[in-house]
C-alpha cells in the first residue's frame, strides 16, 4: 500500500529525515517509535502533505502512485488521514459543517453521491458512539475550548467518519488519561481491517498495549534503525532508546 | 480639489426648494434649523484629507460629482424586486424609502395598537412637528461634521419611530432605503429619528440598497434617543451598489441604565463611511458597538466610532472586524472619551482585520481619552492573514485550498454575524457570507469596481 524509499526531508533548511525506508501493506498496523527529535512528526506531516516540510530526496508510493506531488486534499481524497498531534482550534466553524464538507469532497472523488445534512448527521451520530462523545460536539466550534482528550477523540471521530485507507496517528496518546486512551484505542481497533493500514507514531509503549501492532520500527536521527514485532516495543519500554542508539552507532 | 471652489453651491438650490416647498408652510424652528445647518455647511465645506477625521478617506469624488435630487417617481419598483432584502412574512413593521422618499405602497405597517408610531418623518413634520422639536437635530451635531450639516439643511424624509414607555415591540422594525439610480446621478439625505420611551424594547434594522447602474450618493443621519431602562438593538446594513457613495452618522443618546447594541455591517458600496456615536448620558448605561466590513475590488470603507462615557458605572464593548481583499481600503477609528465624572467606567474595544491580498490596506487607530481615575479601559487591534496551520488542517480532511480559505474567512466574519439576534437577518447574512466566501477567489478577485 505504502512504499517509502530513501526519504530525505527538511524543515526550515534543517534536514530531519535522512534516508527513511518503510513498507506498509494493507491490513497491517505499524508502530513508529523514537525519542524526541528523531523525525516522527516530520514523517507524519510529509505523508499528509504539509508544505512547510520540504522533501529533498527519495520517493513515496501510495497504491503504486507517486504521493509527493499530490496536494493535501488530493491525498485525503486518495484515502490518507492524519490524526494531528496538535489539532487546530477553529472558532466559528462547527465540526458538523467542516466534516461534512470534507467527507463530501472525498465521496465525490470516490464517485459516491454526496450526503445531505440529514443523512450526514444520522451517520455521524452512530460514529460518535464509538468515541463516546456527545452529539453537541457536532454544533460546537471545531476544537475550540476542547480539553486535550476531547481534541484527540475528535481526531479519531473524524477518522472513523472519513473512513481512510491509510491512517497515520501522530502521538495521539500524548496527554491522554487512561480512560481516554482506551476510547481512542477502541476507535482505532474498530477501524482495523484487511483493506486498511495504520501507522501509529508514539513516544511511549503504553498505547501499544491497546493497539497491538504487527510491526514496530525505531526511528533515530531521521532513519529507521531497527524493526521488529510487537515485542520490540516492550524491549524499548524496558531499556529505553540508548541501547538502540549504541547499536545503530549513532551519536547519542 | 480647486481651492476656493464652491462644490456645494448646487446644494443651495436644493435647499432653497426645500425651504419654500409644499402647501403647508414649514414651522419656523425647522426653517431656522435648516438655515443654520446650511451656514455651517458652507463654512465647513467638504472635508479634505488634511482634516484629522478624514485623513484616510478622500471625499473629493463626492464633492466633484454633480448629484441631483431624484425625481419623485418610484421607477417601477415592485415589492418582488425588494423581496430579497426584506424579511417577508417573518418581518414586522417595514418602512420603505425610495430615492429618499417614503413609499407607502411598498411598506408594511404593523398593528399599532400598542401605541407605537412608525412612519414618514416628512409626514410628521407636516402633521405634528411639535412632537419632533425637542429631539430633531438635537443630538447629531452639525458643528464639526459637514455631512451632518448638509443632511440637516437638505433633509426631506426618513423614518420616525417612537416606542412608548413600557412597550416591547416583538418583531424587528425594518427601515429600508432603496436607491433606484437608473441613469442620472442622484443624492438623498435620509433623516431618521428613533425615540425609545423608558423601559421600552425594540429591534431596528436600517438597510441601504442600490439597484441601478448609475452612481449616487446617500447622505444619512439617524438620531436615536433611548430612555431609562430601555433596550434597543440597531443593525445597520450597507448593501449599496458598487458605484455608490454612502456617508452616514448614527448618533445614540442613552439615559440611565439604557442598553444599546449597534452593528454596522458593510457589504458593498464604492465608498462607505459610517460614523457610529453613542453618549452614555446616565448612570449604568450599557452600549455595544459591533461592526463588520467585507471589502474587495477597489472598495473603501471607513468606520469611525465614538463612545462618550459621561456618567459613572457605564460599560461599553466594541468589536469591529474587517475582511479586505483585492485593492480595497479599510479605516477604523475608535474613540472612547471617559469624562471626569465617569468613574467605574468599563470599556473595551477590539478591531481585528484579515487581509486576503498583498494590495489591501487597513488603517486602524484606537483613541482613548480618560479623564476619570477609577476606570477599566482596554483596546486592541490586529491585522493578520489566514492561519496556515488551520488551512492545512482543513485540507488534510479533503477540503480544497479555496474552500479551506473561504471557510476560515467565513469563520472570522461569523463572530460578528452570530451575535445578531434577529433570526431571519442572521440567516440571510450567514447565507450571503457563505456564498461569497466559499468561492473566495471569485469574490476577492473581482476587480470591476471603479475607484
Amino acid at each position: 500500500m505504502l512504499v517509502i524509499e530513501d526519504l530525505h526531508a527538511s524543515v526550515n533548511g534543517a534536514e530531519i529525515l535522512r534516508g527513511l525506508d518503510l513498507e506498509v501493506h494493507a491490513g497491517e498496523v505499524h508502530a513508529v517509535m523514537g525519542p524526541n527529535g528523531s523525525g516522527k512528526s516530520t514523517l507524519a506531516n510529509v505523508l499528509a502533505g504539509r508544505e512547510s516540510y520540504e522533501v529533498t530526496r527519495g520517493r513515496v508510493l501510495f497504491e503504486g502512485r507517486d504521493l509527493l506531488p499530490m496536494s493535501p486534499e488530493a491525498r485525503a481524497c486518495e484515502g490518507i488521514f492524519l490524526a494531528f498531534q496538535y489539532p487546530v482550534e477553529i472558532p466559528g466553524v462547527s465540526t458538523a459543517y467542516f466534516l461534512k464538507a470534507g467527507l463530501n469532497a472525498i465521496r465525490k472523488h470516490r464517485g459516491l453521491e454526496e450526503l445531505d445534512a440529514i443523512d450526514f448527521l444520522a451517520m455521524a451520530k452512530e460514529k460518535l458512539k464509538i468515541v463516546e462523545m456527545e452529539e453537541s460536539l457536532m454544533t460546537r466550534a471545531l476544537n475550540e475550548g476542547f480539553s486535550g482528550g476531547e481534541k484527540k477523540r475528535n481526531e479519531i471521530f473524524q477518522m472513523v467518519v472519513l473512513d481512510p485507507r491509510l491512517a497515520i496517528l501522530d502521538e495521539t496518546d500524548s496527554g491522554l488519561d487512561i480512560d481516554a486512551l482506551k476510547i481512542v484505542a477502541d476507535g482505532v481497533n474498530a477501524l482495523r481491517g484487511p483493506d486498511r493500514a495504520m501507522i501509529v507514531i508514539t513516544h511511549y509503549q503504553r498505547l501499544l498495549n491497546y493497539i497491538v501492532p504487527d510491526h514496530v520500527h525505531v526511528l533515530l536521527n531521521g532513519r529507521i534503525v531497527r524493526s521488529g514485532g510487537k515485542e520490540l516495543a516492550l524491549e524499548l519500554e524496558e531499556r529505553g532508546y540508548d541501547w538502540v542508539k549504541a547499536d545503530a552507532g549513532a551519536p547519542a | 480639489m480647486v481651492p476656493g471652489a464652491k462644490e456645494w453651491e448646487r446644494y443651495l438650490a436644493d435647499f432653497a426648494q426645500l425651504a419654500s416647498n409644499g402647501t403647508t408652510p414649514a414651522p419656523p424652528w425647522t426653517r431656522e434649523l435648516r438655515r443654520s445647518a446650511l451656514d455651517r455647511f458652507t463654512a465647513l465645506g467638504f472635508p479634505t484629507t488634511k482634516h484629522e477625521e478624514w485623513k484616510y478617506t478622500n471625499v473629493a469624488p463626492i464633492a466633484r460629482s454633480r448629484f441631483e435630487r431624484a425625481e419623485s417617481t418610484r421607477n417601477g419598483l415592485t415589492a418582488e424586486r425588494l423581496a430579497p432584502f426584506t424579511f417577508g412574512e417573518q418581518g414586522g413593521t417595514r418602512l420603505v424609502f425610495v430615492d429618499g422618499r417614503y413609499a407607502p405602497a411598498l411598506s408594511a405597517l404593523p398593528d399599532l395598537s400598542d401605541g407605537m408610531t412608525a412612519g414618514s418623518l416628512a409626514g410628521v413634520l407636516t402633521a405634528d412637528p411639535t412632537a419632533l422639536e425637542p429631539h430633531l437635530a438635537r443630538y447629531a451635531a452639525c458643528q464639526d461634521h459637514a455631512f451632518v450639516a448638509l443632511n440637516t439643511a437638505c433633509m426631506e424624509d426618513g423614518a420616525f419611530v417612537s416606542v412608548p414607555a413600557g412597550t416591547a415591540v416583538p418583531k424587528p422594525i425594518h427601515l429600508l432605503f432603496v436607491t433606484t439610480a437608473p441613469e442620472k446621478s442622484t443624492v438623498s439625505h435620509p433623516r431618521n429619528l428613533i425615540l425609545m420611551g423608558g423601559g421600552s424594547r425594540a429591534m431596528i434594522v436600517e438597510s441601504y440598497v442600490g439597484l441601478g447602474p448609475a452612481s449616487y450618493f446617500t447622505n444619512a443621519v439617524t438620531e436615536i434617543v433611548i430612555g431609562e431602562n430601555a433596550v434597543l438593538t440597531h443593525d445597520k446594513l450597507v448593501e449599496e451598489s458598487d458605484v455608490a457613495f454612502h456617508i452616514a452618522t448614527t448618533q445614540a443618546q442613552l439615559a440611565r441604565s439604557a442598553v444599546f447594541t449597534s452593528r454596522a455591517i458593510t457589504l458593498s458600496g464604492a465608498l462607505v463611511r459610517n460614523d457610529t456615536n453613542a453618549v452614555l448620558a446616565g448612570e449604568g448605561g450599557d452600549c455595544t458597538l459591533d461592526g463588520l466590513y467585507l471589502l474587495h475590488g477597489r472598495q473603501h470603507a471607513d468606520n469611525h466610532t465614538r463612545i462618550d462615557h459621561e456618567k459613572p458605572h457605564c460599560s461599553s464593548r466594541e468589536l469591529y472586524k474587517g475582511i479586505l481583499a483585492g485593492r480595497s481600503k479599510g479605516v477604523f477609528n475608535g474613540k472612547i472619551y471617559v469624562h471626569q465624572d465617569a468613574q467605574k467606567t468599563d470599556a473595551k474595544q477590539t478591531n481585528k482585520n484579515l487581509l486576503l491580498s498583498e494590495d489591501a490596506v487597513i488603517n486602524t487607530k484606537p483613541q482613548l481619552e480618560i479623564l476619570a481615575d477609577d476606570v477599566k479601559c482596554a483596546h486592541g487591534s490586529t491585522i493578520g492573514r489566514l492561519d496556515e496551520d488551520a488551512i492545512f488542517y482543513l485540507r488534510s480532511r479533503g477540503l480544497g485550498l479555496e474552500a479551506a480559505r473561504g471557510l476560515l474567512t467565513y469563520a472570522f466574519a461569523s463572530e460578528v454575524v452570530s451575535r445578531i439576534t434577529i433570526a431571519p437577518l442572521q440567516g440571510r447574512l450567514d447565507r450571503l457570507l457563505l456564498a461569497r466566501l466559499q468561492s473566495l477567489d471569485g469574490w476577492s478577485g473581482a476587480s470591476g469596481v471603479p475607484a
